[in-house]
Protein backbone atom coordinates (compact mmCIF):
# COMPACT_ATOMS: atom_id res chain seq x y z
CA UNK A 1 0.00 0.00 0.00
CA UNK A 2 1.41 3.24 -0.83
CA UNK A 3 -0.38 6.88 -0.26
CA UNK A 4 -1.83 8.69 -3.38
CA UNK A 5 -0.50 12.36 -2.54
CA UNK A 6 3.70 11.65 -2.36
CA UNK A 7 3.52 13.95 0.76
CA UNK A 8 5.76 12.13 3.17
CA UNK A 9 9.62 11.69 3.27
CA UNK A 10 11.93 8.50 4.35
CA UNK A 11 13.30 7.33 7.94
CA UNK A 12 17.13 9.41 6.12
CA UNK A 13 15.04 13.09 6.96
CA UNK A 14 14.38 11.85 10.80
CA UNK A 15 18.52 10.71 11.16
CA UNK A 16 19.45 14.07 12.37
CA UNK A 17 16.97 14.38 14.80
CA UNK A 18 17.28 10.41 16.09
CA UNK A 19 21.13 10.64 16.28
CA UNK A 20 20.27 12.95 19.66
CA UNK A 21 19.55 10.04 21.23
CA UNK A 22 21.00 7.00 19.51
CA UNK A 23 24.65 7.09 18.70
CA UNK A 24 24.31 4.44 15.92
CA UNK A 25 23.33 5.20 12.75
CA UNK A 26 19.21 4.42 12.67
CA UNK A 27 18.66 4.65 8.60
CA UNK A 28 20.52 0.92 8.37
CA UNK A 29 18.94 0.00 11.07
CA UNK A 30 15.89 -3.04 10.75
CA UNK A 31 12.97 -2.68 12.13
CA UNK A 32 9.68 -4.83 12.88
CA UNK A 33 6.75 -3.29 12.77
CA UNK A 34 4.42 -4.07 15.26
CA UNK A 35 1.03 -4.20 13.78
CA UNK A 36 1.87 -5.94 10.54
CA UNK A 37 4.87 -7.72 11.20
CA UNK A 38 7.28 -6.61 8.15
CA UNK A 39 11.11 -5.53 8.62
CA UNK A 40 12.30 -3.30 7.01
CA UNK A 41 15.24 -0.50 7.13
CA UNK A 42 14.47 2.66 8.74
CA UNK A 43 15.81 4.48 6.04
CA UNK A 44 12.77 3.34 3.73
CA UNK A 45 10.32 4.09 6.03
CA UNK A 46 7.22 6.95 5.54
CA UNK A 47 8.62 9.83 7.48
CA UNK A 48 5.82 12.59 8.29
CA UNK A 49 7.66 15.38 10.03
CA UNK A 50 6.00 18.89 8.99
CA UNK A 51 3.35 19.14 11.85
CA UNK A 52 4.22 19.17 15.64
CA UNK A 53 6.52 16.01 15.56
CA UNK A 54 8.07 13.42 13.48
CA UNK A 55 6.31 10.54 12.88
CA UNK A 56 7.46 7.34 10.72
CA UNK A 57 5.07 4.93 9.35
CA UNK A 58 5.18 0.99 8.23
CA UNK A 59 5.84 1.41 4.50
CA UNK A 60 3.65 -1.53 4.27
CA UNK A 61 0.53 -0.76 6.34
CA UNK A 62 0.99 2.74 7.32
CA UNK A 63 0.68 2.29 11.13
CA UNK A 64 2.94 4.25 13.42
CA UNK A 65 6.40 3.05 14.01
CA UNK A 66 8.08 5.72 16.06
CA UNK A 67 7.22 9.38 16.88
CA UNK A 68 9.44 11.76 18.43
CA UNK A 69 8.39 15.68 19.60
CA UNK A 70 10.79 18.25 20.72
CA UNK A 71 9.38 19.88 24.09
CA UNK A 72 11.89 22.41 25.49
CA UNK A 73 14.86 20.83 26.94
CA UNK A 74 12.93 17.25 26.74
CA UNK A 75 12.80 14.82 23.79
CA UNK A 76 9.37 12.40 23.97
CA UNK A 77 10.02 9.18 22.48
CA UNK A 78 7.54 6.39 21.51
CA UNK A 79 8.72 3.04 19.63
CA UNK A 80 5.50 1.39 20.79
CA UNK A 81 5.13 0.38 16.95
CA UNK A 82 8.23 -1.50 16.66
CA UNK A 83 8.64 -5.01 17.91
CA UNK A 84 12.23 -4.46 17.55
CA UNK A 85 15.08 -2.53 15.97
CA UNK A 86 18.31 -3.87 14.96
CA UNK A 87 21.11 -1.70 14.59
CA UNK A 88 25.04 -2.32 13.48
CA UNK A 89 27.55 -1.17 15.96
CA UNK A 90 29.86 -0.24 13.83
CA UNK A 91 28.07 2.46 12.73
CA UNK A 92 28.89 5.11 15.12
CA UNK A 93 26.98 8.56 13.27
CA UNK A 94 29.64 10.46 13.93
CA UNK A 95 32.25 8.12 12.55
CA UNK A 96 32.57 7.53 9.01
CA UNK A 97 35.59 5.59 8.39
CA UNK B 1 27.10 27.87 20.78
CA UNK B 2 24.67 30.05 19.33
CA UNK B 3 25.28 31.41 15.99
CA UNK B 4 22.84 33.78 14.35
CA UNK B 5 22.64 34.38 11.08
CA UNK B 6 23.84 37.26 9.48
CA UNK B 7 20.29 38.30 7.36
CA UNK B 8 17.90 35.49 8.40
CA UNK B 9 14.59 36.26 9.18
CA UNK B 10 12.49 33.15 8.02
CA UNK B 11 9.35 33.29 5.78
CA UNK B 12 7.24 35.65 9.02
CA UNK B 13 5.97 38.67 8.55
CA UNK B 14 5.55 41.77 10.93
CA UNK B 15 2.19 41.78 12.66
CA UNK B 16 0.41 44.85 14.10
CA UNK B 17 -2.62 42.47 14.45
CA UNK B 18 -2.33 41.12 18.39
CA UNK B 19 -1.05 37.30 18.33
CA UNK B 20 -0.68 34.92 21.26
CA UNK B 21 2.83 34.54 22.76
CA UNK B 22 5.22 33.34 20.29
CA UNK B 23 3.27 33.41 17.68
CA UNK B 24 4.09 34.73 13.54
CA UNK B 25 1.76 35.34 11.07
CA UNK B 26 1.75 33.65 7.64
CA UNK B 27 -0.40 34.58 5.16
CA UNK B 28 0.37 30.75 3.34
CA UNK B 29 -1.30 27.75 4.74
CA UNK B 30 1.04 25.51 5.58
CA UNK B 31 0.21 21.99 5.29
CA UNK B 32 1.26 19.50 8.41
CA UNK B 33 0.47 16.12 8.90
CA UNK B 34 1.17 12.89 10.47
CA UNK B 35 -0.07 10.53 8.09
CA UNK B 36 -0.88 10.14 4.44
CA UNK B 37 -3.69 12.07 3.31
CA UNK B 38 -7.16 9.70 3.30
CA UNK B 39 -8.87 9.69 0.26
CA UNK B 40 -12.70 9.30 1.33
CA UNK B 41 -15.43 8.83 -1.12
CA UNK B 42 -18.51 10.68 -0.10
CA UNK B 43 -20.59 7.93 -0.31
CA UNK B 44 -18.50 6.33 1.95
CA UNK B 45 -18.19 8.96 5.06
CA UNK B 46 -19.67 8.74 8.07
CA UNK B 47 -19.62 11.06 10.87
CA UNK B 48 -20.56 9.54 14.31
CA UNK B 49 -21.37 10.66 17.84
CA UNK B 50 -20.65 7.46 20.51
CA UNK B 51 -19.98 6.50 23.81
CA UNK B 52 -19.23 3.44 25.92
CA UNK B 53 -22.20 1.56 24.54
CA UNK B 54 -22.12 2.29 20.76
CA UNK B 55 -23.14 4.54 18.61
CA UNK B 56 -25.78 7.40 19.04
CA UNK B 57 -25.93 9.00 16.19
CA UNK B 58 -24.56 9.03 12.41
CA UNK B 59 -25.04 10.89 9.30
CA UNK B 60 -23.80 10.01 6.20
CA UNK B 61 -22.77 12.68 3.44
CA UNK B 62 -26.00 13.72 2.51
CA UNK B 63 -27.58 13.49 5.55
CA UNK B 64 -24.93 15.28 6.86
CA UNK B 65 -25.16 18.58 4.57
CA UNK B 66 -28.96 18.37 4.76
CA UNK B 67 -27.94 20.17 8.58
CA UNK B 68 -28.29 23.98 8.83
CA UNK B 69 -24.83 24.85 8.37
CA UNK B 70 -23.34 28.50 8.89
CA UNK B 71 -20.14 30.62 7.10
CA UNK B 72 -17.89 31.99 10.13
CA UNK B 73 -15.10 33.37 10.20
CA UNK B 74 -11.55 31.99 12.86
CA UNK B 75 -8.00 32.50 13.52
CA UNK B 76 -5.74 29.77 13.15
CA UNK B 77 -3.23 28.67 15.35
CA UNK B 78 -1.13 26.44 15.28
CA UNK B 79 1.63 24.77 18.04
CA UNK B 80 4.21 25.01 15.26
CA UNK B 81 3.82 29.06 15.74
CA UNK B 82 2.61 29.90 12.52
CA UNK B 83 -0.99 32.05 13.03
CA UNK B 84 -3.39 32.64 10.26
CA UNK B 85 -6.14 35.17 10.94
CA UNK B 86 -9.56 35.78 9.61
CA UNK B 87 -10.27 32.53 7.46
CA UNK B 88 -13.35 31.98 6.45
CA UNK B 89 -14.91 28.47 7.17
CA UNK B 90 -18.89 26.76 6.59
CA UNK B 91 -19.21 23.93 8.21
CA UNK B 92 -22.08 22.66 10.81
CA UNK B 93 -21.81 24.04 14.62
CA UNK B 94 -21.48 20.67 16.76
CA UNK B 95 -24.23 22.36 18.97
CA UNK B 96 -26.79 21.09 16.04
CA UNK B 97 -24.83 17.70 15.92
CA UNK B 98 -25.03 17.26 19.52
CA UNK B 99 -28.42 19.01 19.79
CA UNK B 100 -30.81 17.12 22.64
CA UNK B 101 -28.20 14.49 23.12
CA UNK B 102 -28.66 13.86 26.70
CA UNK B 103 -25.17 12.67 28.02
CA UNK B 104 -23.41 13.02 31.58
CA UNK B 105 -19.69 12.76 29.48
CA UNK B 106 -17.45 15.42 30.86
CA UNK B 107 -15.00 15.18 27.53
CA UNK B 108 -14.86 14.14 23.98
CA UNK B 109 -12.48 12.23 22.00
CA UNK B 110 -12.26 13.41 18.34
CA UNK B 111 -11.27 10.58 15.96
CA UNK B 112 -9.95 11.19 12.03
CA UNK B 113 -9.70 8.28 8.99
CA UNK B 114 -6.32 7.36 9.68
CA UNK B 115 -5.56 7.13 13.08
CA UNK B 116 -5.36 10.61 14.27
CA UNK B 117 -7.36 11.45 17.54
CA UNK B 118 -7.58 14.39 20.02
CA UNK B 119 -9.32 15.29 23.02
CA UNK B 120 -11.34 17.83 24.17
CA UNK B 121 -13.47 18.70 27.55
CA UNK B 122 -16.84 18.10 25.56
CA UNK B 123 -17.84 21.72 26.82
CA UNK B 124 -15.08 23.11 24.47
CA UNK B 125 -17.46 21.99 21.66
CA UNK B 126 -20.33 23.38 22.89
CA UNK B 127 -21.47 27.25 22.20
CA UNK B 128 -20.12 28.32 19.41
CA UNK B 129 -16.95 27.02 19.76
CA UNK B 130 -16.27 23.96 17.33
CA UNK B 131 -17.99 22.83 13.83
CA UNK B 132 -17.20 20.09 11.33
CA UNK B 133 -16.41 22.13 8.27
CA UNK B 134 -16.57 21.26 5.01
CA UNK B 135 -16.10 24.37 2.93
CA UNK B 136 -13.02 26.69 3.11
CA UNK B 137 -12.17 30.15 1.72
CA UNK B 138 -15.03 29.81 -1.12
CA UNK B 139 -14.33 26.28 -2.12
CA UNK B 140 -14.65 22.65 -1.14
CA UNK B 141 -12.30 21.65 1.68
CA UNK B 142 -9.35 19.84 -0.11
CA UNK B 143 -7.89 16.55 1.34
CA UNK B 144 -4.34 18.35 2.04
CA UNK B 145 -6.49 20.32 4.80
CA UNK B 146 -8.96 17.95 6.22
CA UNK B 147 -11.85 17.34 3.42
CA UNK B 148 -14.08 16.21 3.04
CA UNK B 149 -14.90 17.31 6.41
CA UNK B 150 -12.69 18.34 9.36
CA UNK B 151 -13.44 19.36 12.78
CA UNK B 152 -12.79 23.15 13.27
CA UNK B 153 -12.12 24.58 17.37
CA UNK B 154 -10.33 27.78 16.87
CA UNK B 155 -10.40 28.73 20.33
CA UNK B 156 -7.55 25.78 20.86
CA UNK B 157 -4.25 25.09 18.95
CA UNK B 158 -4.89 23.56 15.41
CA UNK B 159 -3.66 20.47 16.39
CA UNK B 160 -7.47 20.14 18.49
CA UNK B 161 -9.00 21.00 14.93
CA UNK B 162 -8.85 17.30 13.48
CA UNK B 163 -8.47 17.04 10.06
CA UNK B 164 -10.81 14.55 8.11
CA UNK B 165 -12.60 13.76 11.03
CA UNK B 166 -15.15 10.82 11.40
CA UNK B 167 -16.65 11.20 14.50
CA UNK B 168 -16.46 11.85 18.20
CA UNK B 169 -16.66 9.57 21.17
CA UNK B 170 -17.96 10.58 24.51
CA UNK B 171 -15.99 10.20 27.34
CA UNK B 172 -16.09 9.90 30.93
CA UNK B 173 -12.86 10.36 31.72
CA UNK B 174 -10.35 12.26 29.74
CA UNK B 175 -7.83 9.96 27.46
CA UNK B 176 -5.26 11.74 25.40
CA UNK B 177 -4.97 11.59 21.46
CA UNK B 178 -2.12 11.17 19.29
CA UNK B 179 -0.11 14.17 20.18
CA UNK B 180 -1.19 14.76 24.06
CA UNK B 181 -0.09 11.47 24.34
CA UNK B 182 3.39 12.63 23.28
CA UNK B 183 4.21 15.61 25.39
CA UNK B 184 1.78 18.43 23.68
CA UNK B 185 -0.77 20.31 26.62
CA UNK B 186 -3.76 18.28 27.22
CA UNK B 187 -5.80 21.16 26.93
CA UNK B 188 -3.93 23.43 24.52
CA UNK B 189 -5.22 27.21 24.72
CA UNK B 190 -2.55 29.62 22.32
CA UNK B 191 -3.67 32.50 24.63
CA UNK B 192 -2.33 31.10 27.53
CA UNK B 193 0.92 29.60 25.31
CA UNK B 194 0.14 25.95 26.74
CA UNK B 195 1.80 23.88 24.16
CA UNK B 196 3.56 21.11 25.78
CA UNK B 197 2.17 19.36 28.99
CA UNK B 198 3.37 20.76 32.24
CA UNK B 199 2.61 24.08 31.19
CA UNK C 1 26.40 18.17 18.17
CA UNK C 2 25.77 21.73 16.11
CA UNK C 3 29.48 22.74 14.66
CA UNK C 4 29.57 26.07 13.18
CA UNK C 5 31.22 25.52 9.07
CA UNK C 6 32.40 29.08 7.79
CA UNK C 7 31.58 29.93 4.12
CA UNK C 8 34.81 29.61 2.00
CA UNK C 9 33.93 29.46 -1.23
CA UNK C 10 30.47 30.20 -3.16
CA UNK C 11 29.91 28.95 -6.83
CA UNK C 12 26.50 29.15 -9.11
CA UNK C 13 26.42 25.65 -10.60
CA UNK C 14 22.89 27.00 -12.65
CA UNK C 15 20.53 29.88 -12.64
CA UNK C 16 18.80 28.80 -9.34
CA UNK C 17 21.86 26.44 -7.58
CA UNK C 18 24.88 27.09 -5.73
CA UNK C 19 27.20 25.15 -4.42
CA UNK C 20 28.46 26.41 -0.86
CA UNK C 21 31.82 25.15 0.49
CA UNK C 22 32.34 25.35 3.95
CA UNK C 23 35.33 24.97 6.33
CA UNK C 24 34.21 22.78 9.38
CA UNK C 25 36.88 22.37 12.22
CA UNK C 26 36.94 19.35 13.83
CA UNK C 27 34.86 17.52 10.89
CA UNK C 28 35.39 13.75 11.18
CA UNK C 29 34.89 13.22 7.97
CA UNK C 30 31.94 11.44 5.51
CA UNK C 31 31.16 8.70 3.38
CA UNK C 32 29.69 9.56 0.08
CA UNK C 33 25.36 10.02 0.35
CA UNK C 34 25.75 11.03 3.95
CA UNK C 35 23.66 14.59 4.22
CA UNK C 36 24.15 17.44 7.32
CA UNK C 37 21.16 19.34 8.93
CA UNK C 38 21.68 23.18 8.59
CA UNK C 39 20.42 25.57 11.33
CA UNK C 40 19.72 29.14 10.86
CA UNK C 41 19.08 31.31 13.74
CA UNK C 42 17.36 34.85 13.42
CA UNK C 43 18.23 37.52 15.73
CA UNK C 44 14.93 36.74 17.72
CA UNK C 45 15.95 33.34 18.02
CA UNK C 46 13.60 31.81 15.56
CA UNK C 47 15.39 29.18 14.11
CA UNK C 48 15.00 26.92 10.75
CA UNK C 49 16.81 23.65 9.74
CA UNK C 50 16.90 21.85 7.07
CA UNK C 51 19.01 18.42 5.46
CA UNK C 52 21.28 18.95 2.75
CA UNK C 53 23.39 16.17 1.25
CA UNK C 54 26.91 16.39 1.00
CA UNK C 55 28.51 16.71 -2.73
CA UNK C 56 31.94 16.80 -2.18
CA UNK C 57 33.74 13.42 -1.63
CA UNK C 58 34.82 12.33 1.65
CA UNK C 59 38.33 14.10 2.40
CA UNK C 60 40.81 15.11 4.92
CA UNK C 61 40.93 19.02 4.79
CA UNK C 62 37.87 19.72 6.73
CA UNK C 63 35.74 20.95 3.62
CA UNK C 64 32.29 20.43 2.92
CA UNK C 65 30.44 20.90 0.02
CA UNK C 66 26.80 21.29 -0.30
CA UNK C 67 25.07 22.27 -3.54
CA UNK C 68 21.58 23.91 -3.04
CA UNK C 69 19.03 24.73 -5.08
CA UNK C 70 16.69 27.29 -4.62
CA UNK C 71 13.16 26.62 -4.47
CA UNK C 72 10.50 29.23 -5.09
CA UNK C 73 8.48 29.61 -1.95
CA UNK C 74 11.32 28.27 0.29
CA UNK C 75 12.00 29.24 3.45
CA UNK C 76 16.24 28.61 3.74
CA UNK C 77 17.11 28.31 0.03
CA UNK C 78 16.47 31.44 -1.59
CA UNK C 79 18.87 32.68 2.06
CA UNK C 80 21.40 30.13 1.47
CA UNK C 81 21.50 30.82 -2.45
CA UNK C 82 21.61 34.55 -2.53
CA UNK C 83 21.81 36.28 1.28
CA UNK C 84 24.50 33.70 2.56
CA UNK C 85 28.24 35.53 1.95
CA UNK C 86 31.98 34.51 2.02
CA UNK C 87 32.76 34.10 5.81
CA UNK C 88 29.43 33.86 7.48
CA UNK C 89 28.84 30.90 9.08
CA UNK C 90 26.23 28.41 9.59
CA UNK C 91 25.55 25.41 12.00
CA UNK C 92 25.78 21.62 10.83
CA UNK C 93 25.10 18.59 12.54
CA UNK C 94 26.46 15.12 11.00
CA UNK C 95 27.19 13.49 8.71
CA UNK C 96 24.35 11.58 9.24
CA UNK C 97 23.21 8.60 7.18
CA UNK C 98 24.68 5.08 7.39
CA UNK C 99 22.26 3.18 4.49
CA UNK C 100 22.17 5.73 1.45
CA UNK C 101 25.89 5.76 1.68
CA UNK C 102 28.72 4.45 -1.19
CA UNK C 103 31.66 3.32 0.69
CA UNK C 104 34.51 2.33 -1.33
CA UNK C 105 34.91 -0.88 -0.97
CA UNK C 106 32.12 -1.53 -2.97
CA UNK C 107 32.91 -3.69 -5.97
CA UNK C 108 29.67 -4.51 -7.57
CA UNK C 109 28.11 -2.29 -10.45
CA UNK C 110 26.19 0.44 -9.38
CA UNK C 111 23.16 1.97 -10.69
CA UNK C 112 22.41 5.88 -9.46
CA UNK C 113 19.00 7.33 -10.79
CA UNK C 114 18.89 11.15 -9.86
CA UNK C 115 16.01 13.42 -9.98
CA UNK C 116 16.79 17.03 -10.22
CA UNK C 117 19.03 17.84 -6.93
CA UNK C 118 18.68 14.27 -6.09
CA UNK C 119 21.84 14.24 -8.16
CA UNK C 120 23.81 15.97 -5.58
CA UNK C 121 24.43 12.98 -3.09
CA UNK C 122 24.88 10.35 -6.12
CA UNK C 123 27.38 13.02 -7.23
CA UNK C 124 29.23 12.83 -4.06
CA UNK C 125 29.56 8.99 -4.90
CA UNK C 126 30.74 9.26 -7.86
CA UNK C 127 33.60 11.87 -7.20
CA UNK C 128 34.13 9.29 -4.21
CA UNK C 129 34.99 6.52 -6.69
CA UNK C 130 37.33 8.78 -9.06
CA UNK C 131 38.95 9.75 -6.15
CA UNK C 132 39.58 6.39 -4.74
CA UNK C 133 40.21 5.45 -8.11
CA UNK C 134 37.95 2.39 -7.56
CA UNK C 135 36.65 0.35 -10.42
CA UNK C 136 33.17 -0.24 -9.23
CA UNK C 137 31.33 0.12 -12.89
CA UNK C 138 28.86 3.26 -12.72
CA UNK C 139 25.80 3.97 -14.39
CA UNK C 140 23.88 7.38 -13.75
CA UNK C 141 20.53 8.04 -15.22
CA UNK C 142 19.77 11.19 -14.30
CA UNK C 143 16.44 13.22 -15.15
CA UNK C 144 15.87 16.80 -14.96
CA UNK C 145 12.95 19.42 -16.22
CA UNK C 146 14.81 20.81 -18.86
CA UNK C 147 18.37 21.13 -20.44
CA UNK C 148 19.91 24.42 -17.89
CA UNK C 149 19.09 22.61 -14.79
CA UNK C 150 21.48 19.78 -15.39
CA UNK C 151 23.96 19.94 -12.05
CA UNK C 152 27.85 19.42 -12.66
CA UNK C 153 27.24 19.30 -16.33
CA UNK C 154 31.07 19.73 -17.82
CA UNK C 155 31.98 17.29 -14.84
CA UNK C 156 29.68 14.82 -15.50
CA UNK C 157 30.76 15.36 -19.23
CA UNK C 158 34.29 14.92 -18.85
CA UNK C 159 33.73 11.44 -16.30
CA UNK C 160 31.31 9.94 -19.24
CA UNK C 161 33.37 10.69 -22.04
CA UNK C 162 34.58 7.00 -23.65
CA UNK C 163 36.63 4.85 -21.50
CA UNK C 164 35.73 6.78 -18.10
CA UNK C 165 34.10 5.63 -15.77
CA UNK C 166 30.12 6.37 -15.76
CA UNK C 167 27.89 5.98 -18.04
CA UNK C 168 25.62 8.46 -18.51
CA UNK C 169 21.83 8.92 -19.40
CA UNK C 170 19.98 12.08 -19.54
CA UNK C 171 16.30 12.40 -19.38
CA UNK C 172 14.49 15.28 -19.61
CA UNK C 173 10.60 15.76 -18.25
CA UNK C 174 9.43 19.34 -19.56
CA UNK C 175 11.31 20.15 -22.26
CA UNK C 176 14.30 18.28 -24.13
CA UNK C 177 17.09 19.47 -25.91
CA UNK C 178 17.02 20.11 -30.30
CA UNK C 179 16.66 16.16 -31.74
CA UNK C 180 16.70 14.78 -28.94
CA UNK C 181 15.09 11.37 -29.74
CA UNK C 182 12.61 10.72 -26.76
CA UNK C 183 9.85 13.15 -25.74
CA UNK C 184 10.09 14.66 -22.34
CA UNK C 185 8.31 12.68 -19.65
CA UNK C 186 8.99 10.40 -16.57
CA UNK C 187 10.87 7.66 -16.76
CA UNK C 188 9.03 4.30 -17.90
CA UNK C 189 10.01 0.68 -17.97
CA UNK C 190 11.34 1.13 -21.45
CA UNK C 191 14.33 3.87 -20.25
CA UNK C 192 14.87 1.33 -17.76
CA UNK C 193 15.96 -1.89 -19.84
CA UNK C 194 17.53 0.62 -21.69
CA UNK C 195 19.95 2.78 -19.48
CA UNK C 196 20.08 0.87 -16.26
CA UNK C 197 22.17 -2.66 -15.28
CA UNK C 198 20.72 -5.93 -16.21
CA UNK C 199 19.01 -6.86 -12.93
CA UNK C 200 20.83 -10.05 -13.06
CA UNK C 201 24.32 -8.49 -12.51
CA UNK C 202 22.82 -7.39 -9.01
CA UNK C 203 23.69 -3.94 -8.95
CA UNK C 204 23.46 -1.94 -6.03
CA UNK C 205 20.76 0.57 -6.70
CA UNK C 206 20.42 4.34 -5.46
CA UNK C 207 17.65 6.11 -6.51
CA UNK C 208 17.60 10.16 -5.13
CA UNK C 209 14.79 12.56 -5.88
CA UNK C 210 11.67 14.13 -4.88
CA UNK C 211 9.39 11.52 -3.57
CA UNK C 212 7.37 10.71 -6.60
CA UNK C 213 10.54 10.36 -8.18
CA UNK C 214 11.76 8.09 -6.70
CA UNK C 215 8.30 5.95 -6.24
CA UNK C 216 8.06 5.88 -10.01
CA UNK C 217 11.70 4.91 -10.38
CA UNK C 218 12.38 2.42 -7.39
CA UNK C 219 8.95 0.73 -8.61
CA UNK C 220 10.26 0.33 -12.14
CA UNK C 221 13.94 -0.84 -10.63
CA UNK C 222 11.81 -3.65 -8.87
CA UNK C 223 9.55 -4.16 -11.49
CA UNK C 224 13.09 -4.90 -13.82
CA UNK C 225 14.31 -7.53 -11.42
CA UNK C 226 16.04 -5.63 -8.99
CA UNK C 227 15.50 -6.94 -5.04
CA UNK C 228 14.36 -4.47 -2.44
CA UNK C 229 17.35 -4.79 -0.77
CA UNK C 230 19.30 -3.83 -3.83
CA UNK C 231 17.69 -0.75 -3.91
CA UNK C 232 18.75 2.41 -1.82
CA UNK C 233 16.38 5.16 -1.76
CA UNK C 234 16.48 9.05 -0.39
CA UNK C 235 13.58 11.74 -1.16
CA UNK C 236 13.54 15.20 -0.81
CA UNK C 237 10.06 16.91 -0.35
CA UNK C 238 7.61 16.91 -3.22
CA UNK C 239 9.04 20.43 -3.73
CA UNK C 240 12.62 19.16 -3.53
CA UNK C 241 13.29 20.52 -0.48
CA UNK C 242 13.65 18.34 2.20
CA UNK C 243 11.28 19.30 5.10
Amino acid sequence: MSSHSYDYLDGNAAAGELSKIFALDVTAAEGQCAHCGATKRFGEAHLYMRGPGVVARCVVCEHVLLRLVNVRQRVFLDMSGMTYWSLDTSLLHQISR
Amino acid sequence: MDIVSRGFSGRRSAADVKLPPGQYLTTDFPVLSAGPTPHVPLDQWEFTIEDGTGVLRRWNWKSFRDLPAETFRADLHCVTRWSKLGTSWEGVSLDTLLADLKTDASHALAHSYGDYTTNLPLSDLMKKQAWVAFRFDGKDLAPEHGGPARLLVPHLYLWKSAKWVRGITLMHQDKPGFWESLGYHNYGDPWREQRYSGE
Amino acid sequence: MWRPGTVVVLHDETATARTITLEVPDWPGHVAGQHVDVRLTAPDGYSAVRSYSIASAPNTEGRVELTVERLANGEVSPYLTQEVAIGDRLELRGPIGGWFVWRTQQTEPIQLIAGGSGIVPLMAMIRSRVAAASIAPFRLLYSVREPGAVLYRDELEALSNHGQPVNLTYTYTRAVPKDWPRPPGRIDAALIATSTWPSNLVPTCYVCGPTAFVENAAGLLSDYGNSADKIRTERFGPTGDRK
